[in-house]
């Protein structure tokens, strides 16, 4: 067992961790800082695949960008006196059942599954090289995602206007 | 053991469980979205894993970067939509919005 390996575990343990505490705790505060917990947990684990460019991504887009939006969405949409912070749940038997099913299906799917074992260079840096793909290979992707942020921006600042009909 | 392509799958498949078991349960329409920004990071690690282990090219991480953009637009404009249904209802449980219900 080698450092990768420990810092696997770890990483591992705290994402899930935060992850289950989003899940499971009824106060929508502790929901988002569960989240935010995951996110890092998961920027860790694009550490850890060599993949230096989207890890930063996902430090700055998903904390710092979706989830401060999400907790705008809570702070606005809430009622601050009494117990209007806790967040119900519905069907919480049958709905553990299914997804517990899903997870057996996939773990076992995983397992039995015969990977093809790669050789596994040593991390380079990504950033130049991920640039170059979206300027070449990626270009037309690039350019309709551009479009749809645009849109997806035009589109939320239309919907949450306080008049909009 | 050694740390492999199967245990990132498998940490991508429990956190895919994870958000779909907040998506199924959760009323509240903000953390309904919480749960789906779970089940994007767990498709992304997916991705990721696959490229670094079995292709070793950048084409899983190109699909990632691809992902969190489209992640950001659908989230802005769910908060605007929830935002909406609060200003309607006064309330953002999903049970409750049941206009069209007939």
């Amino acid at each position: 067992m080698n450092s990768f390996d420990v810092m696997f575990y770890l990483i591992a343990a705290l994402t899930l961790l935060a992850a289950a505490v989003m899940v499971f705790s009824k106060n929508i505060i502790y929901n988002a800082m569960g989240l935010l917990v995951a996110f890092f947990g998961v920027a860790g684990i694009y550490v850890m695949l060599g993949a230096d460019f989207l890890a930063a991504t996902q430090l700055l887009i998903y904390v710092g960008g979706i989830l401060v939006l999400l907790l705008f969405g809570v702070m606005l949409s809430q009622r601050f006196t009494g117990a209007e912070m806790r967040t119900g749940t519905l069907q919480v038997l049958p709905a553990t059942l299914v997804c517990a099913g899903i997870a057996a299906i996939l773990l076992r799917m995983i397992w039995q599954t015969p990977w093809p074992k790669a050789e596994i260079a040593a991390p380079k840096p990504t950033t130049h090289e991920i640039g170059m793909q979206f300027m070449t290979t990626y270009l037309i992707p690039f350019e309709i995602v551009s479009v749809l942020l645009l849109a997806a921006l035009v589109g939320a600042a239309f919907l949450g206007r306080r008049d909009a009909r | 053991m050694q740390v492999g392509l199967t245990h990132f799958l498998v940490l991508g498949a429990i956190l895919f469980c994870l958000g779909l078991l907040a998506v199924i349960t959760k009323r509240n329409a903000v953390t309904v979205l919480m749960g789906v920004e779970l089940i994007i990071n767990a498709a992304n690690i997916n991705f990721i894993a696959f490229t670094r282990y079995m292709d070793n090219d950048l084409d899983g991480q190109m699909f990632g970067v691809f992902v969190i953009v489209i992640a950001a637009a659908g989230a802005a404009v769910a908060l605007a939509i929830v935002l909406n249904i609060y200003q309607r209802m006064r309330s953002v449980n999903l049970d409750e919005a049941d206009s069209l219900l007939g």
